[in-house]
């Protein structure tokens, strides 16, 4: 009986982790994504694979794929916070590879 | 006696000790001065002791300094220059009259003529840095005609034929004691050696670490001169291409969303990179594979 009862939760937490995600879900994650590119843009270093990133997320929402959609859009976040990271690092360590 | 040399190496250790941060920060104070003219004896001596087989005025023939077998090809290609119809097509757009009847020449010291090696220069008036190709974009709007395109086509052609009017010229590229002209020269440095994009690679990571070697099939060309030959032809294009094509082409490369043509950083890097050229000679329109 235990073991049942320990089986069906685990099906329960599996399916919820599994749950299709909705376009709310989209449209908070592309937010966020955006949010960051806009910085990236401030810093004037943004990149490619962040914009096709961006793309491919509407892309994906438009055709009701939002799993999809939600997970380029979380890629694009992750790529333009690692352009800011990098402009922001770049602001004083480009100085170590001047010629002197 | 051995009391006093004990005291001795101790004050010496703390003198030692007290002169590593000072020492350090001595070192980070002259990296943050603007010293364009060390600069410039800096990166002429990295180049011409890397490569000191390199006439100095060959840099500006670019990776064909660097190639024996890519310069036989480019001498050959050379005796048809696939440039040769901007030329010609920028002479008769310079020759003719807007629809007020002036020309580009009216807009230009020596009516436009070799004058290339002096752009970009550093407007005390406006505070920026211009280029050539800002310069021909502003005579017309001044004239009441529309803005080219800054990366190929008529604005190659124009500075095609303004190039070759000054070649052999010295490049001549003034930094005035300014402030403004001074951080505009910081901020080019800034951007030619700031890695970006998503590969991580600066400007410098080609030109000034890896002339020489190859990038796939291509020849990485010395920093030194590069500006020398703008606009140029290039076979991966299959046309012409101004100094504002080979920048954004430059940042597409390594996977970074480009600039706006003319924007104010490519200025600042072209208006750095054409000073660490002074003393060499244009040799533009070029061709490049």
């Amino acid at each position: 009986m235990r073991t049942y009862l320990f089986a069906a939760a685990m099906c329960l937490l599996t399916g919820a982790a599994q749950a299709a995600s909705t376009e709310a879900d989209f449209k908070t994650a592309l937010a966020a994504a955006e949010a960051a590119e806009q910085d990236a843009g401030a810093l004037k270093n943004q990149w490619i694979p962040t914009e096709q990133a961006l793309a491919a997320a509407k892309k994906a929402a438009a055709a009701g794929d939002f799993d999809a959609a939600v997970a380029q859009a979380r890629q694009a976040e992750a790529l333009a916070k690692a352009s800011i990271a990098q402009a922001k690092e770049q602001q004083t360590a480009w100085k170590a590879g001047v010629i002197r | 006696m051995r009391i006093s040399r004990a005291i001795a190496i101790a004050v010496a250790a703390l003198v030692v000790a007290g002169a590593g941060p000072a020492a350090a920060a001595a070192a980070a104070a002259a990296a943050d001065s603007i010293d364009p003219d060390a600069d410039f004896k800096a990166f002429r001596d990295y180049y011409t002791k890397r490569f000191p087989d390199v006439p100095l005025n060959d840099f500006v023939n670019g990776p064909y300094s660097m190639d024996a077998e890519l310069r036989k090809q480019w001498e050959a290609i050379d005796d048809f220059p696939p440039y040769d119809f901007a030329i010609d097509r920028g002479k008769q757009m310079f020759a003719t009259p807007f629809k007020n009847g002036k020309t580009y020449g009216d807009c230009f010291p020596e009516k436009g003529i070799g004058i290339r090696q002096n752009y970009p220069y550093f407007d005390d008036k406006s505070g920026e840095v211009i280029t050539l190709e800002l310069a021909l974009n502003r005579c017309r709007e001044a004239n009441g005609e529309a803005p080219y395109s800054y990366v190929k086509d008529e604005m190659a052609s124009l500075t095609a034929y303004m190039a070759f009017t000054s070649r052999g010229k010295p490049f001549d590229i003034k930094i005035p004691n300014d402030p403004r002209a001074l951080e505009a020269y910081q901020k080019g440095a800034e951007y030619f050696y700031a890695r970006r994009g998503q590969l991580n690679f600066s400007c410098a990571s080609c030109h000034v670490q890896n002339p020489g070697n190859h990038i796939r099939t291509e020849v990485l060309a010395p920093a030194l001169g590069i500006v020398a030959a703008m606009p140029i032809y290039r076979s991966e294009w299959n046309g012409m291409g101004t100094m504002s094509r080979r920048l954004v082409t430059c940042n597409s490369q390594v996977r970074g969303v480009p600039l706006e043509p003319q924007d104010e950083l490519y200025r600042d890097v072209e208006y750095y990179l054409t000073y660490m050229s002074n003393g060499l000679p244009v040799s533009g329109p070029g061709a490049r594979p």
